[in-house]
């Protein structure tokens, strides 16, 4: 009898654990809040077609958040809106917006602090301070999410996506636009950023500080401040990214500074005011990436030792390389440059001649910022061309031995 | 004057020259818009021409047309006519006529190719404008030098060589100047240079017009800040001015001086 009763209630608790329950205007739990409250760890949440007026929503059990059709979560901007202390957490499909702007706190929209495999899909997050924050977090999802934020100034405006202190999150097909920066790392390792859409954002498409070990692939920076910055960080993995249209006086596609061992490959750069802005990197590869249109195609403002460059293409670009030193241990070889002049006798596809990619101008310009108002004046032709025929002033060693005489198609 | 004026404008409206500087306006404007189909770029390119090619042939063909007419000027010298009249006469018939074959041999390819259509037609109008400004600046000079040499040898020289000097020597000298006292702050004094030669002066003009600007950087802030407003594009615009009045003001003096 006794053991019945017991098996009765082990039952009756087990089908409890995995219940779930429903949020709507007329339902039994009317608000997100006292859903929570009434849930058990593993449940089911549904929170039906609305709006709910909350924030500061605590989620401290192993949940399952799912919204039907996309309810609205309004914060009101009283502050922050969802906070995630508990594992195995999944948010899906919400739509949250009204997050409250501070100067003291970082208020975010969703907030995981100190969780691991924690799973936010599907949401549409707008009028924001910070969007996505991962705090102390490790081995989560961040996929399909809509963020746009209204961000004017620097200094009022916080982040998309922003990760500190997490390791092991992929960060997959979100469309963030409008915030500072779009996704923040700050000593995040191992992450995964994947064909993410970045746009418009005030700062930066993509920034990490003191993150290693990070890859990002099939991303695309548009029209951002700046596209992505990587900073004190090593063995990052760029591929396949396209930074297009940061274009303005202090604008880059890609600004690389204390970056060591990384590889940035099948990359497209198009139209930015600086293609890639390198300062003390060393032992980066770059290979088949596609730098078109832009002011300067690379920045170098010196300390870079034994980076590669190989298979790139350099197409109409104002400047190929401006390169600060005359001493050069980077390695620029088989590059397609749509400024080359020489010619294949022997016809194998390489130039009998290398090619020299700093002009005297870029030389001059980096001595003299001033001089760059002469900018496409007969005289600067004039000093480019006799400086090409016998280099005086640019780097001896800094050119390309095989240059391409066609353009590389990369798949 | 006006009649003067017109007799100059048709005998060149007339002859073969006129002609051959239209048609090559027009293939250059059709080919460089046959080649990249996109407005912007050409004008990009089309500044390099004109900031370059229209002072020289202002320059050629105002020494040229004096030298050639310099018989019909004297007859008309005899007549009671003011001098003034007749060389200013002269004057705005070859700038006019030359300004004209710029502007239709530019103008017809660009409207062809849907001008109306891009958002590059404030760009193109900035560079027809600069383009006719500089053909009038550098056709008084050449009047003025004309004027002043008898010698045609040595007009011609004078002439290509006050071509020379701003198209080329003026650049070297100012990038010499800013390399000498690199230490200083330059902004001022390269905006201040740019100002005193037409040629700069329009490439600077158009080039802040476009978005290559973004190239310039700080130094471009500083011109941006200049000429971006209303009062920089109205002194400059001035001083462009000023370099077609002040020979003028030459030539009018040397003129009414002069012993025929």
């Amino acid at each position: 009898m006794v053991l019945r009763v017991l098996l009765i209630l082990l039952i009756s608790t087990q089908i409890v654990s995995a219940s779930s329950i429903t949020v709507c205007k007329n339902c039994r739990y009317k608000n997100v809040k006292d859903a929570l409250a009434a849930s058990q760890q593993n449940d089911t949440i549904f929170i039906q077609k609305g709006v709910y007026k909350e924030h500061e929503i605590l989620i401290d059990k192993s949940l399952t958040i799912i919204g039907v059709d996309h309810p609205v979560i309004d914060g009101e901007n009283k502050g922050e809106i969802i906070k995630i202390v508990a594992d195995g957490v999944t948010l899906d499909g919400l739509f949250i917006k009204n997050v409250g702007r501070s100067y003291t706190k970082d208020n975010a929209a969703v907030r995981v602090t100190q969780s691991s495999s924690f799973l936010l899909q599907n949401l549409i997050l707008e009028n924001l301070f910070f969007g996505i924050y991962i705090e102390k977090s490790h081995h989560g999802k961040i996929l399909h999410n809509k963020i746009k934020g209204n961000a004017v100034e620097e200094y009022n405006s916080g982040n998309g996506i922003q990760l500190w202190y997490s390791e092991s999150v992929d960060i997959e097909n979100n469309s963030i636009s409008q915030v500072r920066d779009g996704i923040y790392l700050e000593f995040a390792t191992h992450c995964t950023i994947r064909n993410n859409v970045s746009f418009k954002n005030i700062r930066y498409g993509l920034h990490f500080m003191f993150s290693n070990n990070d890859t990002y692939e099939n991303n695309t920076f548009d029209n951002n401040g700046a596209g992505v910055a990587v900073m004190f960080s090593k063995e990052i993995l760029m591929r396949k990214n396209k930074f297009i249209n940061n274009w303005g006086a202090a604008s880059y596609g890609l600004l690389l500074k204390e970056i060591n061992d990384s590889e940035i490959t099948q990359n497209i750069f198009q139209k930015n005011t600086i293609g890639i802005n390198i300062e003390g990197s060393n032992r980066v590869t770059y290979q088949g990436n596609d730098f078109i249109a832009n002011g300067w195609a690379v920045k170098s403002r010196g300390a870079c030792y034994t980076n590669q460059f190989l298979n790139n293409n350099f197409i109409q670009n104002s400047f190929d390389l401006s390169y600060n030193s005359k001493l050069n241990d980077n390695l620029f070889e088989n590059n397609y440059w749509s400024d080359y002049t020489g010619y294949d006798l022997d016809k194998d596809g390489t130039g009998d001649i290398p090619y020299r990619p700093v002009k005297l101008f870029t030389y001059i310009t980096n001595r003299t910022p001033e001089a760059i108002i002469l900018l496409r004046s007969l005289f600067i032709d004039m000093i480019n061309f006799s400086e090409k025929v016998s280099p005086i002033f640019t780097p001896e060693n800094l050119e390309d031995k095989n240059p391409r005489m066609k353009m590389i198609h990369h798949d | 004057m006006f009649k003067i004026l017109k007799y100059s404008f048709y005998d060149l409206v007339r002859s073969r020259w006129s002609y051959v500087y239209l048609l090559f306006y027009l293939l250059l404007g059709f080919a460089l818009l046959f080649l990249n189909e996109n407005i912007s770029k050409a004008v990009i390119t089309l500044m390099n021409v004109i900031t370059i090619l229209v002072p020289l042939i202002g320059t050629i063909f105002g020494v040229m047309y004096f030298y050639n007419s310099k018989e019909f000027t004297e007859l008309l010298l005899a007549l009671p006519i003011p001098r003034r009249s007749i060389f200013l006469g002269q004057y705005f018939g070859v700038a006019i006529s030359l300004s004209l074959s710029l502007i239709l041999g530019l103008g017809i390819p660009f409207l062809f190719y849907g001008l109306f259509q891009s958002d590059s037609i404030v760009d193109f109008l900035l560079l027809l404008i600069t383009g006719s400004m500089l053909t009038f600046i550098f056709t008084a000079i050449a009047f003025y030098i004309g004027l002043s040499n008898e010698n045609k040898i040595k007009g011609f020289g004078y002439a290509i060589l006050f071509w020379l000097f701003m198209a080329v020597i003026y650049d070297g000298i100012f990038l010499i100047s800013l390399i000498v006292f690199e230490e200083y702050p330059l902004d001022n004094l390269s905006l201040f240079a740019t100002l005193f030669n037409p040629i700069d002066l329009s490439r600077v003009l158009i080039l802040l017009k476009l978005d290559i600007a973004a190239l310039l950087g700080y130094t471009g802030a500083v011109f941006q800040k200049f000429f971006g407003n209303f009062s920089g594009l109205i002194v400059s615009f001035f001083t462009l001015f000023l370099w077609i009045i002040i020979p003028l003001f030459l030539v009018k003096r040397k003129a009414s001086k002069k012993d025929f």
